[in-house]
């Protein structure tokens, strides 16, 4: 890090600097090339055009002022590929699926006449004129479909992943914040939610459900992220309860509801946000997992991933593999991406690789 | 009336499983109004546990706290607990030891500073930064308009406590308790910190709880010295007659382990026996007779008092050093 007490011409008197004017920028000051007097008569003063040059270098190397540990590591994760390639990744999804009426060439759920004529058990047409992917079993668009089903997919992954960091962040806070036996019991609680296989638990929530609907799916993934949010906000929590500021806070008599809302929380943010992006990735993959389990959303006509892959897939395997491969391979790359932004964000959040 | 009044302060922690440990045993010493008080001794003689106890801030669970701390004639200890968090900041500041893991990372400095401006006299945010600013370049911190919108970590470890030095005395506090405030320091950088510390007491008038194991920055800046020793005080007395005559044999074995410029070439330095774990629980003596040159029997026999010397300090020991025993 720069330190910008060293710049020439800042650093108080008081502060044990010798002034400014020195002789480095003269050329005659060669030091231990003559006398005493000799010495006397080369450091002399600095001239005006020296001074501003000075001025302009000390300038050159100050450090642009407030940079907070975000802004930080949002500056270390742009000099790492992994993130790069997890950013594209995830922003070209983003797009795609902002933009999805825009850039589908059809309408998901209408059925083309030129592809139902040839559709049977057996054949499912292929690529064809206006129609890059082919048909689907029901003489839908394939491509237009795939491109519609990355919106329902960050639908359900953004808001199963809101609900859970909204839960578990609550539950982890509160936890923290008082410790003793509401601590104990929300742990325990997190502890039995945690010992179920998380795809298990979802199964039995939407099992649960009396309908399913899009909803339950969203529900049942965020549910299963709770327990992880809380134990980890949970442990930072603690940690800085710990620390030496939240002492020096109270030493300051900071009220007990500032010391948790900013002394606590804000420091013990940065886990959760980094297991947020990788949540994403899982929620992603817990929701086509519910579909292809056929426990999704019963409406045929949405357009989601995992649906196509489990039903059409998987029913009409060997008539046209692709109808499992393009949804399998849309699943594993968005969710690779998640992941490797959140891997790379952790990287960068780590106070251990901070300058 | 003194300042703050420390009468019979003692800390035990309580472990459930565990053997109570007296960490602070019946410690009693005063702070008269803008005068400097040190506390000495090695780690885990119950400096730090002091400070804090004064503060009330150690936590409530697996601690005994007994005792009177009277600051102004109020019993601390005895304070509701909002009562004494509106005293902590605003009559009494505090400094630790380590300025970078004090301040809160993720705030501004200049709005770490405002906030205790703004928690206990009333100011805006807009002013109190004002005041922030004014702070900050009181205590030596260069370009503090800069200096305001950075983070912790941006700033050197110096500017760092010099900071820390700034929210402590930003609400003019009667009472400034300084824990190690250099040990995180470079040498160049103690020094700067301890002149500005004891500038900056002098100014103001507030009185300083100087809590350290060096004793050169006793040297520098204490008017009164209690030198503690297995969570007692062993020895008190003026800062010349502790320097000039230490009569404990564990300060005089302090003193004596200061390495010197002008001893002679090849002596080898000075060490007080054994560790602060060899102790004796002072029911059943001098805890520090095992690593004492002095014991005699009656130092087994139960604790020795502490008793007034003829220089008008304290001493808690039965064959003091004599004074013709100088420190080499």
């Amino acid at each position: 890090m720069t330190d910008p007490t060293t710049r020439p011409g800042v650093g108080k008197p008081r502060t044990g600097d010798s002034p400014a004017g020195t002789s480095a920028e003269d050329p005659a000051g060669q030091p231990g090339d003559g006398p005493a007097g000799h010495r006397e008569r080369s450091i002399g003063r600095l001239g005006d055009r020296k001074r501003a040059r000075l001025d302009e270098l000390a300038r050159a190397t100050a450090d642009p002022g407030g940079v907070s540990l975000y802004r930080d590591a949002l500056r270390r994760l742009r000099r790492n590929p992994v993130a790069i390639v997890g950013a594209v990744i995830v922003g070209l999804f983003v797009l795609v699926a902002i933009f999805a009426p825009l850039i589908a060439p059809h309408d998901p759920v209408q059925r083309f006449d030129e592809l139902t004529r040839d559709l049977t058990v057996d054949s499912i047409p292929g690529a064809t004129a206006g129609h890059p992917f082919g048909s689907d079993p029901l003489g839908r668009d394939f491509f237009s479909r795939m491109i519609h089903g990355s919106r329902q997919t960050l639908f359900v992954g953004v808001l199963a992943t809101l609900i859970g960091l909204t839960l578990g962040v609550l539950l982890g806070a509160v936890a923290g914040a008082f410790g003793g036996w509401v601590d104990v019991v929300l742990m325990r609680l997190t502890d039995v939610m945690l010992a179920l296989p998380s795809l298990l638990l979802a199964i039995t929530l939407v099992a649960m459900a009396s309908r399913s609907s899009q909803w339950t799916v969203i529900f049942a993934v965020a549910i299963v992220s709770v327990p992880i949010f809380a134990r980890l906000l949970r442990g930072s929590m603690l940690a800085q309860r710990e620390s030496d500021h939240v002492l020096a806070a109270r030493a300051l008599g900071v009220k007990e509801r500032n010391i948790v809302l900013r002394h606590m929380l804000p420091n013990s943010l940065t886990a959760v946000i980094v297991q947020a992006t990788l949540t994403f990735a899982v929620a992603i993959l817990d929701a086509a997992a519910l579909s292809f389990l056929g426990l999704g959303d019963p409406d045929i006509n949405r357009a989601e991933w995992g649906l196509m892959l489990g039903v059409d897939g998987q029913r009409y395997f060997e008539v046209r593999p692709e109808l499992a491969y393009y949804p399998a391979l849309a699943i594993i790359v968005v969710a690779l991406g998640f992941t490797l932004l959140g891997e790379a964000m952790r990287e960068a959040i780590d106070p251990k690789n901070r300058r | 009336m003194s300042l703050l009044d420390v009468r019979d302060l003692s800390v035990v922690f309580q472990r459930r499983g565990e053997r109570p440990f007296t960490a602070v045993d019946q410690v009693s010493f005063t702070v008269e109004p803008g005068q400097t008080v040190g506390l000495v001794g090695e780690s885990g003689c119950g400096k730090s546990v002091t400070s804090l106890a004064i503060m009330g801030l150690l936590p409530k669970r697996g601690n005994r706290v007994t005792g009177e701390v009277l600051f102004e004639g109020t019993d601390l200890l005895g304070l509701r607990p909002d009562d004494l968090r509106d005293r902590r900041g605003r009559d009494i500041g505090m400094i630790f030891q380590d300025p970078l893991s004090s301040l809160n990372p993720v705030i501004p400095i200049g709005v770490q500073v405002a906030e205790v401006l703004e928690r206990h006299r009333g100011m805006a945010r807009r002013k109190a930064l004002r005041e922030a600013r004014e702070l900050l370049d009181a205590v030596g911190i260069p370009d503090p308009d800069r200096r305001l919108t950075e983070f912790p970590h941006q700033i050197s470890g110096g500017m760092r406590q010099r900071a820390l030095i700034a929210i402590a005395l930003a609400c003019k506090p009667r009472l400034l308790i300084a824990d190690e405030p250099t040990t995180a320091l470079d040498v160049t950088i103690q020094a700067q910190i301890l002149t500005l510390l004891k500038q900056l007491v002098d100014e103001t008038g507030t009185a300083l709880i100087m809590i350290t194991h060096d004793l050169g920055v006793v040297a520098g800046l204490c008017d009164t010295v209690n030198v503690l020793y297995g969570g007692r005080v062993v020895e008190r007395a003026a800062r010349h007659e502790l320097f000039a005559r230490p009569r404990h044999p564990y300060t005089h074995g302090l003193l004596s382990s200061v390495p010197r410029l002008d001893s002679p070439r090849g002596e080898r330095l000075h060490a007080i026996r054994g560790s602060v774990a060899d102790n004796i629980p002072w029911v059943e003596g001098c805890a520090f007779a095992p690593r004492c040159d002095n014991v005699v029997d009656a130092c087994l026999d139960g604790p020795p008092p502490l008793e007034p010397t003829a220089s008008g300090g304290d001493l808690r020991c039965n064959n003091p050093v004599s004074e013709e025993v100088a420190v080499p």
